[in-house]
């Protein structure tokens, strides 16, 4: 159902981040404006829904004069742009050897058990996805997970209830995917 | 209490900003080297320094400086490397976080001396907070025009902008980082040429890490000499290292090169011991592709000398009983852990991170996975422990980057100093069958069972 009516949305971006697009190109000499990609596809995918569906895609390509597939290899190349919708918060959690070694396996059979999926699956209602991952660079407060830009860290079953708790009575769940985005 | 020249105003409130910074000593090296010192005689300092690479290669800096190409037409480059993602390291992550007018200061004064006008700080982009604080650091900075046109009335201008990586282990190799900078997959290039002749949109270009351009702004400020007083031997100044795993206090922590490496894990001004009263079982001292080494070996090299933490005690013995300093990513396991399942996650790692470019790396990298998977889970033969040393023999060197010799490094060293708890997977699987198997019963060697 998302993908069908993001499929169907006119791709554009906002005026704000439009501006924002065109400052980004400016810091590339001229002619260069492809090194803008990876940004942008982080933009694309805070504005669009929190994952990068081929529309989206092409309307990158087109605003840096690319063809789409420079866009496609890109974008499946790296593990961050996610290339099937997710819930409205992904919760990513490190399974690393570091990670692994202070618990991250009993947090991911936790989160699985609360919110009644398994890692790779959203759950029913479209808030969480569940996802583990590869070492996220925070080894010496593991273990921990990334949600949107911020990271939860020296977690406990106890701070992953408290976290869920917060993150389902937040409003616009847009803010933790994109807390950052004037900043990419 | 040993020397801070990175992290000694780390716990200065509101030092993350441009003037809590600047008060506290802050762009000195940016002024000192505009103002009276050429670009070469910056690049001199360097080199006298001895100051290595803290990336994980340690190769020289001075000399990676020199080596670009300075008669070229073209614009050159300063791209600083802090996309960090070597499993057990977040060091730069820690710099960037906490003083991040450091890493900017370094990027100016080094950028003066390679002569670019343009840099890049290329960030992980799972460090998005990061890069915020990063931003917003730069910002100050023009504001208080150490960057943009005529810094500081003088006739350099540089602008120094951040670029968001896209979550891939590969673009920490610096060619890979600099495809991904232009726009592209992070497959590392053929070398040569080598980035310092053609890098960044084929010009000329340094790539350094966080730390070492950091390292910098004390190199500039109290002359290299001074710098290289501090270590032992060609390991000089201090080193960032992050300490993870079984520990009392995981953390970042500044040493001097030269400290014993007892003391670091020991000592309450570190790691403060091993948690939960246990013992230690194995240490990765160097991020997760240097070699594992079990405590006796860690603390004393296989002559019986004190381990050190330098690049040429860790590295003393070669890959028979030594390790590598690497990137300081410092992982301690208790006697609890389970090699097996500690180096399956590695195995996994470098699968999932290898860019699919050269045949035996993208293979190999799988094929190792799996029949570590198969060990760990109690299905493994007896045969699969010669056939994982054989797969990482056949990855280590002939891949066209070092991703091959790290994912082949852990498997070969894990096998070679903890062969027995293989065996032991494979011979007793009903032992194996709980994942915390040896939490519940603790490993023992199969020559005292049998004889039991």
């Amino acid at each position: 159902m998302r993908q069908m009516s993001q499929e169907t949305k006119n791709m554009e971006f906002s005026a704000d981040t439009r501006a924002l697009v065109d400052r980004i190109i400016k810091r590339y000499p001229a002619g260069k404006q492809k090194s803008a990609l990876l940004p942008l596809l982080h933009l694309a995918q805070a504005e669009f829904g929190g994952w990068l569906s081929v529309p989206a895609m092409d309307y990158i390509a087109s605003i840096l004069d690319i063809k789409p597939i420079e866009v496609y290899e890109v974008a499946s190349f790296y593990t961050m742009y996610n290339l099937r919708p997710v819930g409205k918060c992904l919760l990513e959690v490190c399974r690393t050897g570091p990670c692994m070694l202070r618990g991250a396996e009993d947090i991911v059979a936790h989160l699985e058990n609360k919110l009644g999926i398994k890692e790779g699956e959203t759950t029913a209602d479209g808030l969480f996805t569940l996802k583990t991952t590869e070492c996220l660079g925070s080894c010496g407060t593991a273990p921990m997970l990334q949600c949107g830009a911020d990271y939860y860290e020296n977690l406990s079953n106890e701070k992953v209830d408290t976290l869920l708790e917060k993150l389902k009575t937040v409003k616009d769940h847009s803010t933790y995917m994109r807390s950052n985005r004037q900043e990419i | 209490m040993g020397k801070k020249l990175l992290l000694q105003h780390e716990n200065v409130p509101g030092i993350s900003t441009f003037d809590v910074y600047r008060k506290n000593g802050g762009y000195a090296s940016v002024e000192k080297a505009l103002k009276s010192m050429t670009p070469d005689e910056v690049t001199e300092e360097v080199k006298k320094s001895g100051l290595r690479g803290r990336g994980g290669a340690g190769f020289p800096a001075g000399m990676k400086w020199s080596f670009l190409d300075r008669k070229s037409e073209k614009p050159r480059y300063l791209v600083c490397n802090a996309d960090e993602s070597e499993p057990g390291t977040f060091k730069d992550r820690y710099l960037m976080e906490k003083i991040p007018h450091l890493l900017i200061e370094g990027m100016i004064t080094s950028s003066y001396a390679l002569g670019a006008n343009t840099s890049y700080i290329y960030v992980r982009g799972e460090y998005m907070y990061v890069i915020a604080i990063l931003e917003k650091a730069i910002d100050e900075a023009y504001k208080a025009g150490f960057l943009g046109n005529n810094i500081l009335g003088t006739n350099y201008s540089l602008n120094l902008y951040v670029q968001p990586g896209g979550g891939a282990y590969i673009c920490g190799e610096e060619t890979a980082l600099l495809e991904s900078l232009e726009g592209k997959r992070g497959n590392p290039r053929l070398k040569p040429p080598f980035p310092a002749i053609a890098g960044l949109y084929a010009s000329p270009t340094v790539v350094n890490n966080v730390e070492t351009i950091a390292a910098v702004v004390p190199i500039v400020n109290q002359g290299g000499e001074e710098y290289a007083k501090i270590g032992i031997g060609k390991s000089t100044g201090t080193k960032l290292i992050s300490a993870s795993g079984h520990i009392n206090k995981p953390g970042v922590y500044e040493i001097e090169l030269g400290l014993p490496v007892e003391e670091f894990i020991y000592s309450e001004e570190y790691c403060g011991g091993i948690w939960k009263g246990r013992k230690m079982k194995a240490v990765v001292a160097g991020g997760s592709s240097v070699p594992i080494l079990p405590t006796d070996l860690i603390l004393k090299t296989a002559k019986g000398e004190q381990r050190l933490m330098t690049y040429e005690s860790l590295s003393d013995g070669g890959f028979v009983s030594g390790t590598m300093l690497g990137s300081g990513g410092f992982i301690v396991l208790d006697e609890t852990a389970c090699i097996v399942r500690h180096l399956y996650t590695f195995a996994r790692f470098y699968h999932h991170e290898s860019c699919g470019q050269c045949s035996p790396c993208r293979e190999g990298t799988g094929w190792m996975e799996k029949v570590i998977h198969r060990i760990e889970h109690g299905h493994g033969h007896e045969s699969d422990i010669d056939l994982l040393v054989d797969v990482a023999k056949k990855i280590e060197g002939n891949t066209i980057c070092p991703l091959g010799d790290a994912a082949a490094w852990p498997v070969a060293s894990a096998i070679r100093h903890f062969r027995e708890e293989f065996e032991y997977h494979i011979r007793y699987p009903e032992k194996v069958k709980n994942p915390k198997h040896f939490e519940i019963e603790p490993f023992v060697s199969e020559r005292l069972l049998v004889n039991s």
